[in-house]
């Protein structure tokens, strides 16, 4: 009989993806209620290293793979070595963050081990010994709430959205997996450099709409974002327009985020951008139009001209800081 | 060439979402149904393929018998062929048992390349790509923003974190598509027309053996009724304090 959690620990060249420790903490909460093993599958180049940073979550076993062959992300590699993981630790239930690489490698797993899969879930409960789990659905128009009937568990988590708690000391035994050969060769991966956080990992997002009125005028938007350590979103429609890039938009058709505060500048609040960023825990909105829906949502607003406003916080928090 | 886009007819991004009083399914009455619409640019860069190299390209989709309309609209933009599997309340079904489905219906079709929306904008599952192409055995790349496409290979880009991956893969391959592939075009008049006489087949098919139980479809909590902290720029210091000091999130 299965038993235990196993977590697919995420890295990118060495270093370790912070909500790795978030599926960490909820699976050592899971093991409380249904036993067995919690362990870490580490797939990368330099990862052995890695190990280390799971000593504070309760692990007790880390299967990994190290080896400058992997030292880019390839699908059909890293899902038979999670496999393989999965076949040496038999757990129940298998924790994967809902990232860019999660999102492809969670139902590659599932299928080649003919498991459920609940992606991108917000809420994880154990009812007897069944994994019962709440996701956003329709980005977030409605909360559903689903059953994972088959024995083999598995489930990614929305980033950001589970606490990560250190708890305790273990020194995790290492168990190696065998590497398989390559077969589809990711031939090059290209940084975007940014000194921003990525949207669906910040803490806090500072988005613009079309109440910015021209591409230019982003810089506003942009220095409120650095001075507050923020990532910068966009409207659907300031995207369409071209203003700004895909990789920013947030909402049904772009990102769906749930930052600790989320700052909508110029942002009138479509339905379909209500649903991305909704479960935002604080929603901050500016806007000239008192009767913009985005106040529906908001926690707090102003309501006046951007461009007035925006630079005043940012003299209130760059003198906060100094 | 020969293509297969998997299409998907989903609930507008515009949508209000209303619960049914079965409490696992959404009220369609008013809900205009429009292509997924990440399926929109699978079919764009489909018909691309098909301009660059010949061959044909075949809809597939899964989902109830109103979908007709959006099958008929991605033939009017110039797929040649479709078929339709016709299944009521598969909306949220679990994304293993439509994978299935879709992989029973594919292997009797030709194919060097199968195109798909990187997500579906209904359940927002992100399975049913990656299942299809390990179903079948076949490289995938999923959430591509680019593709070069030879008869023989594809060169696709996907976005990740801070940055694009370079993924290359041998035919035949599947790739789902991500907004900024491409700019999908309307349907012209005469590609209106034609449409109509394009061939469609419809097959009937039920859902089984699904992994997942639907227990519950909720709205979210309702928002607490938000604060106007003020007017214009003199309210801006009152707001980083009110986040500094009580909602401590800055």
């Amino acid at each position: 009989m299965a038993q235990g959690i196993l977590i697919f620990a995420e890295q990118r060249e060495g270093v370790l993806k912070p909500s790795s420790l978030e599926a960490a903490t909820l699976g050592r909460e899971l093991k409380k209620e249904i036993g067995g093993e919690l362990s870490v599958a580490i797939i990368g180049a330099n990862s052995s290293s890695l190990s280390s940073e799971f000593k504070q979550y309760g692990v007790d076993k880390v299967y990994l793979a190290d080896s400058e062959e992997l030292n880019q992300y390839d699908g059909e590699r890293y899902t038979a070595l999670l496999a393989e993981a999965v076949s040496k630790a038999q757990p129940s239930v298998l924790i994967i963050v809902a990232s860019a690489m999660g999102k492809d490698i969670a139902p590659r797993v599932a299928s080649s081990l003919d498991a459920g899969l609940a992606t991108d879930c917000t809420d994880v409960e154990v009812i007897d010994g069944k994994i019962i789990i709440t996701r956003p659905v329709y980005a977030g128009k409605a909360l559903i709430k689903l059953r994972i009937d088959s024995e083999f568990q598995i489930l990614s988590i929305r980033p950001n959205v589970f606490p990560k708690k250190v708890e305790g000391d273990t020194d995790p035994e290492v168990i190696e997996l065998q590497i398989g050969e390559k077969k589809n060769p990711v031939s090059e991966v290209q940084h975007v450099k940014s000194e921003r956080p990525e949207l669906t990992e910040a803490s806090i997002i500072v988005s613009g709409g079309r109440g910015m009125g021209g591409p230019e005028n982003f810089h506003v938007t942009e220095e409120l974002a650095d001075v507050l350590g923020a990532a910068v979103g966009a409207s659907r429609a300031v995207v369409d327009a071209g203003w700004r890039p895909h990789t920013e938009q947030v909402g049904q058709t772009g990102k769906t985020v749930s930052p600790n505060l989320y700052i909508a500048c110029g942002i009138s609040g479509a339905i379909q951008h209500l649903a991305g960023m909704s479960s935002s825990k604080v929603i901050v909105a500016i806007n000239k139009d008192a009767e913009a829906p985005i106040f529906k949502v908001a926690t707090y607003g102003i309501v006046g001209d951007l461009f007035e406003v925006v630079p005043k916080m940012i003299e209130e928090i760059k003198a906060l800081n100094s | 060439m020969n293509i297969v886009v998997c299409m998907k007819s989903v609930p507008s991004s515009e949508t209000k979402v209303k619960i049914n009083s079965d409490g696992v399914t959404i009220e369609q009455t008013d809900v205009v149904f429009e292509i997924n619409p990440y399926d929109e640019y699978a079919i764009e860069e489909a018909i691309r393929a098909k301009e660059a190299h010949g061959g044909k390209v075949t809809i597939l989709t899964l989902g109830a018998a109103t979908a007709t309309q959006n099958i008929r609209k991605a033939l009017a933009m110039g797929a040649d062929e479709a078929l339709h599997l016709i299944c009521e309340n598969a909306e949220l079904a679990d994304s293993s048992t439509i994978a299935e489905l879709l992989y029973s219906a594919i292997k009797e079709i030709e194919y060097d390349v199968i195109f798909c929306g990187k997500k579906a904008i209904d359940c927002d599952n992100h399975q049913v790509p990656n299942r299809l192409a390990q179903l079948m055995d076949i490289p995938a790349v999923t959430a591509i923003s680019n593709l070069e496409l030879t008869t023989e290979s594809g060169s696709a880009k996907r976005n990740i974190e801070g940055g694009t991956e370079l993924i290359s893969v041998n035919l035949p391959a599947l790739f789902s598509a991500e907004k900024g592939l491409n700019e999908p075009r309307y349907a012209s008049l005469p590609g209106i027309m034609a449409a109509k006489k394009k061939p469609l087949e419809e097959r009937q098919v039920s859902l089984s053996n699904e992994k997942l139980t639907i227990l519950s479809l909720e709205l979210p909590p309702p928002k607490p009724k938000g604060r106007i902290v003020g007017e214009g720029p003199e309210a801006a210091g009152e707001l980083v304090r009110i986040l500094r000091e009580e909602a401590k999130v800055i």
